[in-house]
């Protein structure tokens, strides 16, 4: 059998892996890899501007599709900048290949130019990493990578590639039937203890205030969740990552909870008697305190990772599993029962406590995030940044379907917006995409803009731009007395004035009037990226708000009973 | 309370890093560690190349979740294949320590009698010193330690501890 070079068994095992497309930017010891490349028209290669922007698009390209998502950098600091989207991948469980170059073998170790140790630095924010040292281990090494990354917890698989192994000869290993195969070490769980299960449901049954609470983890399992929640007639609260995988929209969604999730999701997890916890790992950013954190609530804990049962909060019942291949069983022995009181109860106190927005004429962010969900029928992909924008397009962009809201979620990473973004289009090119920023994080990876008007990319940002940090100004205003430190954007460019530079396009928006036409006009624009700044007000802040490890008992719905501060 | 781990490892480059990093950034302690090739009837290895054993002695800080969690988290690293706690079963536990301590020659026969006691060897006798190889279960070290200790302690070197399941059993 003809023998080929390590460069094109890389090529060959990314076809045989599905891959239609990979982000990277290249640089000296993956030159073979990039010469193999040009002879894959079917791999598409998106040349991006900084390789943390590569992991991040990949990421956000994963997060939308389904599918992994494949990023490429050279050796050193082509590694290095992937950390931060190869960390963001680790945080919120999403399954990246992320491939690295090497200086050879032989000059690993010597400090050699453009040597860094990057399975070393990635080890503890990968799901797996390995680095290739023999020619023999690099198809089976690269199919492993794959299959570690989407199966099980998803999340970011790192394969470190000499340069030598690239341009060594060996021969090719034929693909394993189904695609599948046994790794000793690797056993993901499938469909949970039968047992626990029954169990589960007849806690159900005997729940008179059960609440469904949804994370990233139940992604895949959509359709049984909706249908456990209206058969056995559970209200449901989502996290950040699980927004959509029930609709928002919904009569029986009450939102997300937490340090600034709805009133009415962190009264009904203060007070049911029952979690049913899909897919979830109780981030501190949920549950503020744990002591005081649904204090009434058994815990029905359902999460493929072992190791997050038990993790933060006790579980009454304990399912390992698929949440798909767990919820089917359990939704066949659940049995419907009404509970009035317990949903009138949500429900009174849902009119009573809605999440309220500034009624002004000034413009302000949320002004601006409700009229992107209505100009776009609540329809669009939406990728956010990280800080005050994201909580607030968390709040007010409804997720009807998963998949649809993408955002930084463990890591909170700024600057993972408009490469996500770019990924999401990628991966839905007839989708309507945009990516809710900040003036801050926007300027994380501003320099995508030429990436996407290259790849002819439509993805709108709509920059919310209060001239501030604005989450760490909020934090400054309500808990370090207004001493406002480090926090002030002076200096921003004229972000419509970038966005033309690029050969992009953009547009200024300074009062009310001005939103909506210039949301429509966006929605018209399809060749290229679209700015819109929003001069909003500066100094607004995000409510509801639980501070840091406070309970729901400390939480301040409005400004003014922040502003009470200590004696509350 | 402590407790012995016994986690059969692939043998390959960095698993020992990807371990021990990851008792490192979750904050347990490690009391002992010991690594090397090995082999298990359970895991076929014609090469006898394909697994280590590492033996890990850790403190749980008396919370039972730090245990739960220290497995959990092993079990998610792939270079993992099996892994088991020790502490409560039936084990057979060897720890190996090499002692130089000062003896003249006229101490030397009071030390032979010491090591025959605690079925230590001899391993080397210098003009000043002699140097004695224990091995056994941690206590035993430790009482042999404190009986030498009078002559003067030149050196210590302790392996950590190993263990086996008793019987048929499988580690």
């Amino acid at each position: 059998m003809a023998k080929i070079r390590g460069s094109q068994a890389l090529m060959r095992v990314l076809k045989e892996q599905g891959v239609e497309v990979i982000f990277g930017i290249p640089g000296g010891v993956t030159i073979p890899i990039y010469d193999a490349l040009y002879d894959e028209p079917s791999i598409r290669h998106i040349l991006v501007r900084h390789e943390q922007a590569a992991a991040l698009a990949a990421e956000g390209y994963a997060r939308r599709s389904g599918k992994v998502g494949v990023c490429l950098a050279t050796s050193g600091p082509g590694a290095t900048n992937l950390v931060t989207g190869i960390a963001n991948a680790m945080m919120d469980s999403i399954p990246i290949v992320a491939i690295t170059g090497q200086v050879r073998t032989k000059a690993i170790g010597r400090d050699s130019f453009q040597e860094a140790d990057v399975t070393g630095i990635t080890m503890p924010i990968t799901k797996h990493s390995r680095l290739v040292t023999r020619p023999e281990d690099l198809i089976e090494t690269l199919r492993e990578a794959f299959y570690i990354a989407r199966t099980g917890r998803p999340g970011p698989v790192l394969v470190d590639l000499p340069a030598d192994i690239s341009t060594s000869e060996m021969e090719w290993v034929k693909p394993h039937p189904n695609g599948d195969f046994k790794l000793e070490g690797y056993r993901p769980p499938g469909e949970g203890d039968p047992q626990a299960i029954t169990e589960a449901a007849r806690l159900i049954g005997a729940s008179k205030r059960p609440i469904l609470y949804l994370g990233g983890g139940a992604m895949n399992a959509s359709q049984e969740v909706r249908a456990l929640a209206r058969k056995a007639n559970l209200y449901v609260v989502n996290t950040l990552l699980g927004k959509g995988i029930y609709p928002e929209t919904d009569r029986q969604s009450l939102g997300m909870p937490g340090m600034h999730g709805t009133v009415y999701a962190s009264y009904a997890i203060n007070h049911c008697d029952l979690m049913i916890v899909v897919g979830a790992r109780f981030d501190d950013r949920v549950t503020g305190d744990l002591n005081t954190f649904a204090p009434e609530a058994k815990v029905i804990h359902i999460d493929i990772d072992p190791a997050e049962i038990g993790k933060n909060r006790a579980a009454d019942v304990a399912i390992e599993g698929d949440a798909k291949l767990v919820l089917q069983p359990l939704l066949e022995q659940v049995r419907p029962r009404k509970r009035g009181k317990w949903e009138d109860r949500l429900d009174e106190y849902r009119a009573e406590h809605p999440l309220l927005v500034p009624d002004c004429e000034e413009l302000t962010p949320q002004h601006v995030i409700q009229a992107v969900y209505e100009v776009t029928h609540g329809e669009a992909v939406v990728a956010t940044e990280v800080g005050q924008h994201q909580m607030w397009a968390a709040q007010l962009y409804l997720a009807k379907e998963p998949r649809q809201f993408l955002s930084s979620g463990g890591l909170g990473a700024m600057g993972y917006g408009f490469p996500a973004a770019i990924g999401a289009q990628v991966a839905s090119p007839d989708a309507v995409v945009f990516d809710i920023a900040g003036d801050g994080s926007i300027q994380m990876n501003i320099q995508e803009l030429a990436t996407a008007t290259y790849e002819k990319l439509p993805v709108k940002v709509a920059i919310i731009n209060n001239g501030y940090l604005g989450m760490v100004r909020q934090w400054q205003e309500l808990l370090y007395q207004k001493r406002y430190s480090g926090v002030t954007l002076a200096g921003n460019p004229d972000f419509v004035k970038v966005a033309e530079a690029y050969g992009a396009t953009g547009r200024r928006v300074t009062t009310r009037e001005e939103v909506r036409p210039a949301l429509e006009w966006s929605l018209t624009i399809t060749d290229r990226p679209c700015f819109l700044d929003f001069r909003v007000s500066p100094e607004e802040c995000v409510f509801p708000m639980i501070p840091a490890g406070k309970s729901f008992a400390d939480l301040w719905e409005t400004h003014s009973a922040a502003s009470k501060g200590d004696d509350r | 309370m402590k407790h012995t781990i016994a986690v059969l490892v692939n043998n390959k480059p960095g698993v020992l890093a990807k371990v021990a990093g990851l008792f490192a950034r979750r904050g347990y302690n490690i009391d002992s560690l010991v690594v090397n090739a090995t082999i298990d009837g359970n895991y076929p290895d014609p090469q006898g190349d394909k697994y280590s054993r590492m033996t890990i002695v850790v403190d749980d800080e008396n919370d039972p979740r730090i245990m739960d969690q220290i497995e959990k988290q092993l079990n998610k690293l792939i270079d993992v294949v099996h892994l088991s706690d020790h502490t409560q079963t039936q084990i057979v536990r060897r720890e190996l320590a090499l002692i130089k301590i000062h003896a003249t020659p006229e101490q030397r026969s009071e030390v032979f009698t010491v090591c025959q006691v605690f079925r230590a060897l001899i391993v080397d006798i210098g003009e000043g010193a002699i140097t004695v190889e224990v091995a056994g279960a941690p206590d035993k070290i430790d009482a042999l330690v404190d009986v030498l200790r009078p002559y003067g302690i030149v050196e210590l070197v302790r392996t950590g501890r190993v263990v086996l399941a008793r019987g048929e059993r499988m580690t």
